[in-house]
């Protein structure tokens, strides 16, 4: 009897132990394997990849490092690399600014605020194929109206997207346009979660607009600001899709960013190798600028 | 008073600057061809037209498209709500050997890029003959781990007491999640919803890469491809924008006031 009781005991305690281990990998494999699965399966793979010739057909041969070294001597890489900087260079700190001065003007208790936010937001919801084709349609410069305006202005036309000087700038403004609304919205966040009495107390210690938003409300905007900045460079340091939609990297190549050149050595000219080496690159050099961005502010 | 007129005088012109272009493409989308090809371009639609909705609708191709990224997009909002909010709930409530270990990996992939497993998993999806199937389309937007994250955050959140009760009375893990814990996430949901559609639908590089046959395009890689080919008919380029921005616009007015909630609670702002 009692030794029927224990066993009883002994499965129950069993069941007690195995049910929420049971339980909970239930709940979260499913997920887990889908992501896990396609990304860090793929990643260590892809790295692999990067050390043979593959062309994505065949795996390749076995090459070492030798494609990080071909990188090292490709000029329409280098140029990649320089289209792409100074993208970011233009948009980072164009999108935060911008954005912190909005979400200071829409903190404010106004009127029409919902319809203010809304125009801000909604153009950041629009793909960067719809950003194109209206893009290509508005600084077309023949027919848009972006020239109609400068001609009515008296100022002369401009090519724009057909400029290779003025290509990568007029894609940093329609970046802005359609970008500016997450770093607002973020912003706008923070800010309402600034405690009023502190902001009062340093008004009332007789300090200015200015100086109010100098010492008290961007030292609280800190975290928000870090976070925006290494979002926003990721953004900018993996364009592509508006690239695709508009120039297709032209004129003269001036607009080929580094993911635009990736995807053309591995899914036209099929050098997946090559393109898994430069994907690698460009990770390390994300993480590097995460990295001393965070650093920085953590000083 | 004077702080809010300088912030209407500094808000009202960069507003309708931002919103310009947008009202812009819907009116073009009911102008007639010969209207749009003038120069100086017109603003205002004088000869009022559908045509150029006609003109898509009754396409070989559009209906299609937006058919296939109407699948693609639900299937991965679907994926969304329930794996993620599954895993949330399991990652936050319930004590398991081996749970720090899987939520350190599923955040770990977060600092992948996607450039780095486009190559690798157009090669994984090749050899499960996935690759230029719908099937390669959604598969990598069942879950991630923002949204996992952004579930966990807020299962974290909720008072652990509504739960407790249920379980006395008798209720099972799984009956708890379904009937208390997820209604309680709707403001949650509504924000995964809103960003996984504004990532599914507007998806260009992975279709690009995963999808060759015009058949099988979702309408931005469709928008992409036929944007130089239909050069010259803009309402018809500007009828299918229109389709292509409509439901997003439409998610988001839908759940704006739940976003800067949302943004507070994940700790996303630091």
């Amino acid at each position: 009897m009692t030794a029927l009781a224990a066993r009883v005991g002994t499965h129950q305690a069993r069941r007690r132990r195995w049910v929420p281990q049971l339980t909970g990998w239930g709940f979260v494999l499913p997920a887990t394997l889908v992501i896990v699965g396609l990304s860090l399966f793929p990643a260590v793979w892809a790295l692999l990849l990067s050390l043979r010739d593959g062309d994505l057909l065949t795996g390749g041969e076995y090459v070492g490092l030798q494609n990080y070294r071909d990188m090292l001597g490709d000029a329409a890489l280098a140029a990649a690399a320089g289209h792409t900087l100074v993208y970011t260079v233009l948009f980072v700190p164009g999108s935060v600014v911008l954005g912190l001065a909005l979400a200071l003007a829409l903190n404010l208790k106004i009127r029409l605020i919902g319809f203010y936010r809304t125009c801000f937001f909604v153009p950041y919801v629009v793909s960067a194929a719809a950003t194109g084709i209206l893009a290509n349609f508005v600084f077309d410069p023949d027919s848009g109206i972006v020239n109609a305006g400068l001609k009515a202005l008296g100022l002369p036309p401009m090519a724009f997207l057909q400029d290779p000087g003025q290509a990568m700038l007029t894609l940093v403004v329609i970046s802005l346009w359609g970008g500016v609304g997450m770093p607002a919205v973020v912003y706008l966040a923070a800010l309402q979660d600034i405690p009023r009495e502190l902001i009062e107390a340093a008004r009332v210690d007789g300090g200015s607009g200015r100086h109010v938003l100098h010492h008290v409300v961007l030292p609280q905007l800190r975290p928000a600001t870090v976070f925006l900045v290494i979002w926003q460079t990721i953004t900018a340091l993996q364009l592509f899709d508006l690239v695709y939609t508009t120039t297709k990297g032209q004129p003269l190549d001036s607009t080929t960013t580094i993911v635009f050149y990736l995807y053309r050595q591995a899914f036209q000219l099929f050098h997946s190798g090559y393109g898994t080496a430069i994907a690698y690159v460009l990770f390390l050099v994300t993480l590097a600028v995460s990295g001393a961005v965070l650093w920085r502010s953590a000083r | 008073m004077k702080r809010r007129s300088l912030a209407h005088l500094f808000l009202m012109p960069l507003a309708l600057l931002f919103v310009a272009p947008l009202v812009w493409m819907v009116l073009t989308a009911f102008m007639p061809d010969a209207d749009i090809n003038t120069y100086p371009p017109k603003l205002w639609p004088e000869h009022f037209t559908l045509t150029g909705f006609e003109r898509i609708l009754t396409d070989d191709e559009y209906p299609l498209w937006l058919a296939n990224t109407v699948v693609v997009a639900g299937s991965a909002v679907l994926g969304h709500v329930v794996l993620c909010s599954l895993a949330g709930y399991g990652f936050a409530r319930i004590e398991f050997r081996g749970r720090g270990l899987a939520f350190a990996a599923v955040m770990a992939t977060i600092m992948v890029p996607a450039q780095v497993l486009m190559i690798p998993t157009f090669l994984l999806f090749k050899n499960m003959e996935l690759i230029d199937t719908l099937g390669a389309a959604i598969v990598p937007w069942l879950a991630s781990a923002f949204g996992v994250f952004l579930m966990r955050q807020f299962f974290l959140s909720l008072p652990k007491e509504l739960e407790e009760a249920a379980v006395i009375d008798g209720c099972s893990r799984l009956g708890v999640f379904f009937r208390v814990v997820l209604p309680l996430a709707r403001p949650a949901l509504a924000t995964l919803v809103v960003f996984t559609l504004l990532g599914a639908w507007n998806d260009l590089i992975w279709p690009l890469i995963a999808i060759s046959s015009e058949s099988r395009y979702t309408l931005q890689l469709g928008l992409a491809t036929f944007a130089g080919a239909r050069h010259t008919e803009w309402s018809a380029l500007m009828a299918g924008n229109v389709v292509a921005v409509l439901p997003l616009v439409a998610a988001f007015v839908l759940a704006q006031r739940h976003f800067v909630a949302t943004m507070s609670f994940s700790g996303l702002k630091g």
